[in-house]
């Protein structure tokens, strides 16, 4: 039974969820970008800027998906470079400030966590465009999560002072974490034609990622219930104007430009 | 007098040493070779380091996806190429914290070109196409230098740098091709960045201060005056290939083949490299700030590394 109004909701639903996952990579990608040349050790801009780089990779072909899938000749660039705040799609947590090292390892950590469990599952979905893309996107996030697990471990089993600052990091961020598993517009119709896993799955496998990796870090284990009763969270935040006026600010002055 | 004449021989059979094959860390050096070359090399480490900072600042903000990453990437190799100097150096006995210590303490130089501001985009297209190409110009020789670990970190750095050389006059190409507005930005930025390029190569021959026994001891091996003239004669053309005017207009020595260009404002070179120049404070403060803002990181990673490696003792 797939009625037309079915198929253009299928279509719309897809679309809306590459754009989420182009937009993770590329909001992520910017955050991380700016370490480069702050970070406590050349070896650690290194890695950095890979993480950068691994996401921005990711977020090129996710978006140039979704330009395929809208069918309205936008591209990667148009997509990334010609919307407002109002049409990003990633998650609040991807846009908030790094902060100190200890913020930005909880806010990669917290992310990663998610990202590695969705797109295992999602390698194995019925969408053959989607289950290519994380296939490539699960290999470089189970790196990802091994750095920011391992600094998660070191800098909570460190000093008295690193332990206090992933303290401090984990109250800031955790309360954003509910933001990530809001099922959004078309979701639920893409978990049910097994397209993408739900929303309960992942909370759940989150959680004991989470748990384990905290508990390991010395760190109180998150308050469950907190996360989830924060709903409102599922929008942007002020940070994330200020994100698009320095990265879209060239291309918008000369539209007509080939770069 | 006689002591004179020892120090000529051991002199001269370490330059004959040099001709025979590269020097190890574990060879015997004169003193003076030492400490030129952690100079040198911790110089161009810095130099690498600091670098990052004008590019750095453009990746938030290049106007395509494609830019961005390649960007990214290039910045990343320049923290790669400070990483591998200062290992290189400090077979020589010195540590990465103690050439850091002297940058930071304003003691060790690095390059004046990164004093200079990166304000357009054009100008990440300039950096790459000419500072890129003038740092490829003053290091391919350094592959065939005498020290073992700066020659085989010199080939495998131009190796990267001719990938940026190439990346910046991509970028040059596109805006040279492009709009109006696009194709003064390029010409902009050539103006720009080309004298303080050439600047690059150091003083003129007749100036430089440890160029003769750097080149007798094959840590140094064309002269200032020779390189930056080499730089010269490859940018012109390429420079009338992307319909863009050098400034000073070079021509062309018909019986030398080599374009002319100048004069340099050393004055400017003495100013900026003495501290003076638009960004030397900025670059400065932004070393310091990487370096007290990681200090709580750097003392937690080696409390982990102390208590793990106790535990696997116990
Ligand atoms: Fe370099
Ligand atoms: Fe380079």
């Amino acid at each position: 039974m797939s009625s037309i109004s079915e198929k253009i909701s299928l279509r719309r639903a897809r679309f809306d969820f590459a754009l989420r996952m182009g937009d993770n990579g590329l909001i992520l990608s910017h955050r991380l970008s700016q370490w480069l040349g702050r970070a406590h050790a050349i070896e650690e801009d290194i890695a950095l800027a890979n993480i950068a780089l691994d996401l921005l990779g990711q977020a090129r072909l996710w978006l140039s998906l979704a330009g395929r899938i809208e069918g309205r000749g936008r591209g990667e660039d148009a997509l990334a470079f010609f919307r407002g705040e109002s049409d990003f799609r990633h998650f609040a947590l991807a846009e908030q400030p790094n902060g100190d090292f200890a913020r930005t390892i909880m806010r990669q950590f917290l992310f990663d966590a998610r990202q590695l469990a969705l797109l295992e599952k999602l390698g194995e979905s019925a969408d053959k465009e989607f289950a290519a893309l994380a296939a490539k996107g699960a290999k470089e996030t189970s790196y990802h999560i091994r750095h920011s697990a391992a600094w998660m471990r070191r800098l909570g089993c460190g000093t008295a002072e690193s332990n206090r600052r992933l303290k401090e990091a984990a109250e800031e961020l955790l309360r954003f974490c509910g933001g990530m598993f809001c099922e959004e517009r078309g979701e639920e119709l893409l978990a049910r034609r097994g397209v993408i896993p739900s929303a309960d799955i992942l909370r759940a496998q989150w959680q004991s990622t989470v748990e384990q990796v905290f508990a390991e870090s010395d760190l109180p284990p998150p308050d469950a219930k907190a996360i989830d009763s924060r709903p409102s969270f599922c929008g942007h935040t002020e940070h994330l104007g200020y994100i698009l006026a320095e990265m879209q600010s060239l291309p918008r002055l000369h539209p007509q430009a080939k770069w | 007098m006689r002591k004179k004449n020892a120090a000529d021989a051991a002199d001269a059979a370490f330059c004959a040493r040099v001709a025979e094959g590269f020097v190890e860390p574990g060879d015997a050096m004169p003193d003076g070779y030492r400490a030129t070359l952690i100079r040198q090399m911790s110089q161009h480490a810095h130099s690498e380091i600091v670098g990052m900072e004008p590019e750095g600042n453009w990746i938030t903000r290049a106007p395509s996806l494609r830019r961005k990453a390649i960007l990214l990437a290039k910045v990343q190799d320049e923290a790669g190429h400070g990483l591998y100097l200062y290992g290189a150096a400090e077979t020589l006995g010195t540590t990465r914290a103690e050439m850091t210590r002297q940058l930071l303490a304003g003691e060790a130089k690095y390059s004046s070109i990164f004093n200079y501001p990166a304000l357009t985009w054009a100008d990440i297209g300039a950096i790459g196409w000419l500072v890129d190409g003038a740092a490829i110009i003053n290091q391919v020789p350094l592959c065939r230098c005498s020290f073992g670990p700066y020659a085989r970190a010199m080939q495998r750095i131009c190796k990267e740098e001719s990938f940026h050389q190439r990346q910046g006059f991509e970028i040059m190409l596109a805006l040279a091709r492009g709009e109006k507005a696009q194709r003064e930005m390029a010409q902009n930025s050539l103006n720009r960045w080309w004298e303080p390029t050439l600047m690059m190569f150091g003083p003129p021959d007749g100036e430089s201060r440890h160029s003769a026994q750097s080149m007798r001891w094959k840590i140094k091996l064309h002269s200032n005056d020779e390189l930056r003239q080499r730089f010269v004669n490859m940018i012109v053309p390429q420079a009338r290939y992307l319909k863009l005017r050098v400034p000073g207009s070079p021509k062309k020595d018909r019986r030398t083949g080599d374009y002319s260009y100048g004069p340099i404002n050393w004055e400017e070179f003495r100013n900026v490299i003495a501290g003076n120049g638009p960004c030397n404070r900025d670059r400065l403060r932004a070393r310091k700030k990487a370096e007290e803002d990681g200090k709580w990181v750097r003392e937690a990673s080696a409390a982990f590394a102390k208590k793990h490696l106790e535990r696997r003792a116990a």
